[in-house]
Formats: structure tokens, C-alpha cells, sequence
């Protein structure tokens, strides 16, 4: 058990079209991973597809690198679509 | 010991072994080697508490004197419990539990599929819901013998040691009764003649991927759980899962 690994579970739900982050689990190889994410995250009819990859094979944006990395869209209102106005001959888009 | 028609024995043969397997799993509660394996080993244990209820309800409909399902689990005495040896055996390490789900779902996942095509309906229904569950009980516990039977040097050992614990109580599988051959001959359940051979042949395949040795058929001795001859443990674990109903008869909640 102190050598088992950590995984992350991704679950397509039924209605979902894509795989969305649930939670983790402990197991000793990826196929264990996929029965105890079986177990622990689609017990209540939940899923239809399962993802575990090892926490380890994730890299993540540090929360030092917040500022520099998501502040600066924040005035950035022209990159929205509703930003712009448009000629009444489009329509609807 | 009582004795019922021969239906009505198959038919708690099949819910009293889901029941008293059930009650084993749960004696992991809190104590399993990882939080993923104790629910899992309790999800197993919540599938055969269902199909425990399922065969025992049915049971009591064909008994038909006023019984049902919870007096049947609660107030039946060890005599007149009618599940297979390998279920009641104390679970001993991890090795042994995962051997024991092991055999006994591999019997399992033949019965079902066999008396899917039972003349009796409710048969057929119960085997049918049922050995979809079976499937991944299976998947589950033939995994687990690879890992261990072919993991460290620790685990191998104790696998051949749960081997060597057990495997005198397979004999319950690979048998027929003279009841049992009757109710395949007249279609009443599905042909489950085969269910031995296929058994040996499952077995033997997973041992030898888990690089375990398969002892040679095991023989009948003076056990019989047909007949409600048990091994002294069925009593124990009785008198701890009826000890509610036996002390506050009818106690509701």
C-alpha cells in the first residue's frame, strides 16, 4: 500500500461529452487504478468511460505564477465576441 | 434438519451462499489494506446481499406457510443452511478472502450463466440480473490472484498457504445431487452439468498465469452442505449476524 501510486480519475458521464476530473485514488498499476475508480466514483450510475493517469505525469501551473499568467486577460474585453458589434445584415450568429 | 421440495433447496442453496460470503466481506469493515479495497470488497458485498434477497424472497414465496426473506436469513438454524462450504471458511489473511471470492465466483459466474436458460422464470431472472455483477466480482478476484500469486515472494507464500487452507472444501462445487439432476432434467433449471469442468478449467488457467500450483481435485469428506452438515464455523458467524433478530424478535427500525 505505501508503494502504491497516485492517480487521477477522469468520468464521462452519461450526458457529458467529455471526460471531467472527479478525484483520485491509490492502486498499485493503472488497471487496479481503473477498477478502484470503478468502485469509488461510479457507484451512483454516474459514468460511462474512465481516465486515470498518474498524478505524477500531470504538470501544473504554480499558484506563485497566477499573476503573471491569468491576470493580464483580465482588460483584455476585445478578445470576447460580445466585444464587437454586429452589422444588422448578419443576423444572428 | 428440515427439508423442502427440491426447487426450494436449489434455490436457497444459491441466496444462503451469496448471504454467508456477504457477511464475511463485511467482516473487513474498517479493517481492509486500502481505503479503494474496502469498497470495493463492500460493493461485492452489497451485489450479494442483493442476490441473496432476491433467491431468499423467492424461496420464501415457494416455502409459501407465511415465511419471508428476513426470517429465512434470521431465525434459520444452522442445520437448515444450505450454502456452499468455501463461503463460511474465516477469512484469515488477504490472500485467503481473495481466494475464497475467488472460487466461489467463478462457481458462481458458471451457475448463472447456465441457469439464465432455466425453464423457472424467476430463476432465469435472478441469474440473469445477477451475473452481471458476477462478472466484475470475477474480473476482481481472478486480478487479485494474479497480483499476488505472481507478485512478491511474501505474497506467493501466502497464496500457496490460502491454497492449502481451502482447497478441501471445492468438492461442494464440482458436485450434483440426485434433486439437482432431476430439476436439470426436466428443464425446471438450466443444464449446470458442465459447471465442474468448466470450474476446473477456470481455475486451473488463473493459477497458472499467477505461476500457482493446482492441487488435484479435492475429495469429499463427511461435511455436507446440503445436508447441513457444516464446518464448525457457520455457527459463529450466525450467531453474530442473527443476534439482533434472536434477541429482539421482530425488532424494526
Amino acid at each position: 500500500m505505501s508503494q502504491w501510486t497516485l492517480f487521477e480519475v477522469f468520468i464521462r458521464s452519461k450526458h457529458g461529452l467529455n471526460h471531467k476530473h472527479v478525484g483520485s485514488v491509490h492502486a498499485a498499476d493503472a488497471e487496479m487504478a481503473i477498477e478502484n475508480a470503478r468502485e469509488l466514483y461510479t457507484r451512483r450510475n454516474e459514468g460511462v468511460s474512465i481516465w486515470v493517469t498518474p498524478s505524477a505525469q500531470i504538470t501544473a501551473t504554480a499558484s506563485d505564477e497566477k499573476e503573471a499568467l491569468f491576470d493580464p486577460s483580465e482588460d483584455k474585453v476585445y478578445r470576447h465576441a460580445s466585444f464587437y458589434e454586429l452589422p444588422e445584415e448578419v443576423g444572428h450568429m | 434438519m428440515q427439508k423442502y421440495d427440491d426447487l426450494t433447496e436449489f434455490v436457497l442453496r444459491m441466496g444462503d451462499s451469496a448471504l454467508i460470503q456477504a457477511q464475511r466481506l463485511c467482516e473487513w469493515t474498517g479493517k481492509a489494506p486500502a481505503l479503494e479495497e474496502e469498497l470495493a470488497l463492500m460493493n461485492v458485498g452489497l451485489d450479494l446481499v442483493g442476490q441473496a434477497r432476491n433467491w431468499l424472497d423467492y424461496a420464501a414465496e415457494l416455502i409459501g406457510d407465511g415465511t419471508d426473506a428476513d426470517a429465512l436469513a434470521y431465525r434459520r438454524d444452522e442445520r437448515n443452511y444450505r450454502n456452499v462450504l468455501m463461503v463460511e471458511q474465516p477469512n484469515g489473511d488477504f490472500a485467503v478472502t481473495m481466494l475464497k471470492q475467488f472460487l466461489y465466483d467463478v462457481w458462481q459466474f458458471h451457475m448463472l450463466s447456465k441457469l439464465r436458460e432455466s425453464k423457472d422464470d424467476r430463476v432465469a431472472a435472478i441469474a440473469t440480473k445477477s451475473l452481471k455483477e458476477v462478472t466484475y466480482h470475477l474480473r476482481r478476484s481472478s486480478d487479485w490472484i494474479k497480483r499476488l500469486g505472481d507478485g512478491t515472494e511474501e505474497s506467493h507464500q501466502r497464496m500457496v498457504k490460502a491454497i492449502d487452507d481451502v482447497w478441501r472444501f471445492t468438492y461442494d462445487f464440482l458436485q450434483l445431487t440426485e434433486q439437482e439432476n432431476a430439476l436439470i432434467d426436466s428443464q425446471v433449471i438450466g443444464d449446470v452439468r458442465d459447471v465442474a469442468a468448466q470450474w476446473q478449467t477456470k481455475v486451473n488457467a488463473v493459477f497458472v498465469a499467477s505461476t500457482l500450483t493446482v492441487p488435484k481435485p479435492a475429495e469429499p469428506f463427511y461435511l455436507n452442505s446440503r445436508e447441513g452438515v457444516h464446518s464448525e464455523c457457520l455457527g459463529a458467524l450466525l450467531a453474530e449476524m442473527q443476534y439482533l433478530q434472536r434477541a429482539h424478535p421482530n425488532a424494526s427500525w
